[in-house]
């Protein structure tokens, strides 16, 4: 009876993350084709960053020649079938391809959601538990105002207070760049650089570089992280209020299991389930805090480098950009969901 | 006939006396008194201070004009330059800033920028989200299907991304304060109609079920009489906590836009992330202070005060919610959510689950995601 109740189970299991892994499909679609067209809607990529430079004739001569006079129709379904095959394109402004600044930007920003997580770990999880435990009283209450403040504070406001006391005041902290011009050259020089600094300057061996480039991720880490852990501290506050009054944990207690194992074996392990989902929304979130943060450290992320483009109305890179992110994002979630119902059984659709 | 018979009384008359408490005094005609007099404690003491903010910004965006002592583009009085990153003094309070602007003109302008847009942005995104998920619930059938999927992608999708780029798309060539200020609402509501979309419509699809709706059918009514005479006020208690959640992205909103570079220009409007956005690359560098430090707390104080009475208002509307052991103080967010989820029933597609929210329903929604499942 059992093996075959199990078989099942694993089928259902399958088939949800069949269908999981199909809905992928239709909503990168979505997003490239909202993309495609809202960025047409302002005119070809040529005569948006051209545009009052060249020569009406000159324009139209390139506009041909970049095929941007065929039907939109035909480009749409171009730019489908290039991406199909894995190429996004080349940047108009500094003639990058957007698969390599997709890569090496995309490291920079990975390495600051990373040290923002880890601020955003070591901060909310602790205060989430502080809060929990003295619920509706004092530390409660001002942990709960400094979530409200948290979520108030624009990233690019709390970037701007810390660099100010941080960097100008105390001297303390570089207020912008990823590492200094020396690190970064020196860096750059390595056969197979990962772009992600930290592993760079591991690699290379140097203590030295390893300090500079961590000296120069405490702030953006502290700005993005922040952010992320206001939304930690009311998701464990309020799952570990939740989980303490559970059944099995009153079962726990009734053996006599001691309260602070109660709370921490108990209680905390389930009151995290929840957090692994919302890594999966975080990835959206902390994108968006991304581009705010790497504008406000110079950190020269994704998000950093398409907000240049974006200023420079390089549509073509903003196109390849975003529908790079969009594949990332839906990557993530399905990942996410895959984890999801992995460790939580009820999960199941 | 030479008695003149008095005239009629205004029809709302008679009723505001009875709701009126006997012997009422004169501030319990104040808006919003009877949901303070709901509160209690702490809870009280939040909603209070949230509506003070509120008020501080809605006086000063109403009377910018005469609190503030200069134009928020004026940079010389009586011919005199003001000077550049000159620091508070008796003639500029807060300050001025790079471009030679007084900054409190700026920050108390800046309140009028910020609750115009909101006001435009939240105000049009109910009225189409709302209708578009009345319609796409009560019809169903393909258009149903589409318009969840569209949402859907658009809500996975960071917000602050798209909000940039529909500015762009709708901004350009328009650098006047007010198309500004409408091509910045737009980007926002665009982020904003799949929230009250998919709120409304899953509200809706437990709503249609409902017999007072067949009812309505069976006399005769025409669908779309029945979507927004029968339908519509049954799921409408669903928007007034979104909207207050709304109000505060929308404002982040717009000054994200602002210090990105995307906003309103500084010489038709002020804004407060264009000056944080100055604040940044000149001035933070030289250990000026003043033209950021201002700007910038006047963000965190109105979007702490919409998020205070958001929490109370929640609260307030769902008396079940309130945290167990009988204590009044107030229950987040997250569990109004779960509420707005539940009535919903299991109409949610699988994607419904994990996509991007703001940080405040995040954490309702993945709470009640595991719960959900049968």
């Amino acid at each position: 009876m059992r093996p075959s109740k199990q078989r099942s189970a694993n089928s259902a299991l399958l088939r949800y993350l069949g269908l999981r892994l199909a809905l992928l499909i239709p909503t990168v679609l979505i997003l490239v084709t909202v993309v495609f067209f809202f960025m047409r809607v302002i005119g070809d990529p040529i005569t948006a960053a051209q545009g009052g430079r060249l020569s009406a004739s000159e324009l139209e001569a390139r506009r041909e020649a970049a095929g941007y006079n065929r039907p939109i129709w035909v480009q749409y379904f171009e730019y489908l079938g290039n991406i199909l095959r894995g190429d996004f394109g080349i940047a108009s402004k500094d003639h990058r391809e957007i698969t390599e600044v997709v890569l090496t930007n995309g490291a920079a920003t990975l390495e600051l959601v990373f040290w923002a997580l880890l601020v955003a770990f070591a901060v909310g999880i602790p205060l989430g538990r502080l809060a929990a435990r003295y619920h509706d009283r004092l530390p409660d209450v001002s942990i709960r105002t400094f979530a409200v403040l948290f979520y108030a504070a624009p990233v690019f406001f709390v970037g701007l207070l810390l660099k100010l006391l941080f960097s100008s005041q105390l001297g303390w902290l570089p207020a912008s760049g990823r590492a200094t011009f020396e690190t970064r050259l020196e860096l750059g020089r390595m056969e197979n650089p990962s772009h992600i600094l930290i592993i760079d300057a591991v690699r290379s061996g140097s203590f030295d570089y390893v300090v500079d480039v961590l000296r120069h991720a405490v702030l953006p880490a502290i700005t993005l992280g922040l952010l992320t852990a206001g939304v930690f501290i009311r998701l464990i506050r309020i799952n570990l209020l939740e989980t303490v009054q559970a059944d099995y944990v009153t079962a726990a207690r009734a053996r006599g299991v001691a309260e602070r194992k109660v709370v921490s074996k108990h209680a905390f392990r389930n009151a995290l389930i929840p957090v692994v989902t919302v890594m999966g929304m975080e990835i959206a979130l902390m994108l968006g805090g991304a581009i705010l943060t790497e504008t406000t450290f110079e950190w020269d992320g994704i998000g950093y480098q398409l907000s240049q483009y974006l200023l420079a109305r390089d549509f073509i890179a903003v196109q390849g950009i975003v529908t790079a992110i969009a594949l990332v994002i839906a990557l993530a979630s399905f990942l996410i969901d895959v984890i999801n119902a992995l460790v939580d059984p009820r999960v199941r659709y | 006939m030479a008695v003149v018979t008095p005239p009629p009384a205004p029809a709302a008359a008679p009723v505001t006396r009875v709701a009126r408490r006997p012997g009422g005094k004169w501030y319990t005609k104040v808006p919003g008194y009877g949901l303070i007099r709901t509160t209690h404690g702490l809870q009280r003491t939040m909603l209070l201070v949230g509506l003070g903010l509120i008020l501080l910004f809605l006086v000063a965006a109403l009377f910018a004009d005469f609190i503030a002592p200069y134009d928020f583009n004026q940079t010389r009085y009586l011919g005199v330059p003001f000077g550049t990153q000159q620091p508070p003094s008796a003639d500029h309070w807060l300050g001025t800033t790079v471009g030679g602007f007084d900054v409190f003109s700026r920050v108390v302008y800046g309140a009028r920028t910020a609750l115009a847009v909101v006001v435009m942005a939240v105000a049009a995104s109910i009225v189409i989200g709302v209708a578009l998920g009345v319609v796409s619930g009560y019809l169903g059938g393909w258009l149903d299907r589409v318009l969840v999927l569209v949402t859907d992608a658009l809500y996975a999708f960071p917000s602050l991304l798209m909000a940039i780029i529909v500015s762009i798309v709708v901004s350009s060539g328009s650098s006047s304060a007010l198309g500004g200020m409408v091509s910045a609402s737009l980007a926002i509501t665009v982020i904003f109609i799949p929230q009250y979309f998919r709120v409304v419509r899953n509200a809706t699809l437990s709503a249609k079920t409902e017999p007072f709706v067949d009812a309505a059918r069976v006399a005769g009514s025409k669908p779309g009489r029945i979507m927004f005479r029968h339908v519509l006020p049954n799921v409408s208690q669903t928007i007034p906590v979104l909207t207050t959640l709304n109000a505060s992205e929308s404002i982040l909103t717009l000054a994200a836009l602002g210090f990105l570079g995307f906003g309103i220009e500084p010489s038709s409007a002020a804004e407060w992330g264009y000056d944080l956005n100055k604040a940044t690359t000149s001035d933070v560098a030289n250990g000026i202070w003043w033209t950021g430090v201002f700007p910038g707390l006047a963000i965190v104080l109105i979007v702490a005060g919409v998020t205070l009475i958001g929490e109370s208002l929640n609260d307030v509307l769902n008396p079940l919610l309130r945290t167990r052991g009988g204590s009044t103080t107030t229950a987040d967010e997250a569990e109004l959510v779960e509420v707005v989820m539940a009535e919903a029933g299991d109409h949610r597609a699988p994607f419904e689950r994990d996509d991007a929210v703001p940080p405040v329903t995040a954490a309702g929604d993945s709470r009640a995601a595991p719960g959900e499942a049968p």
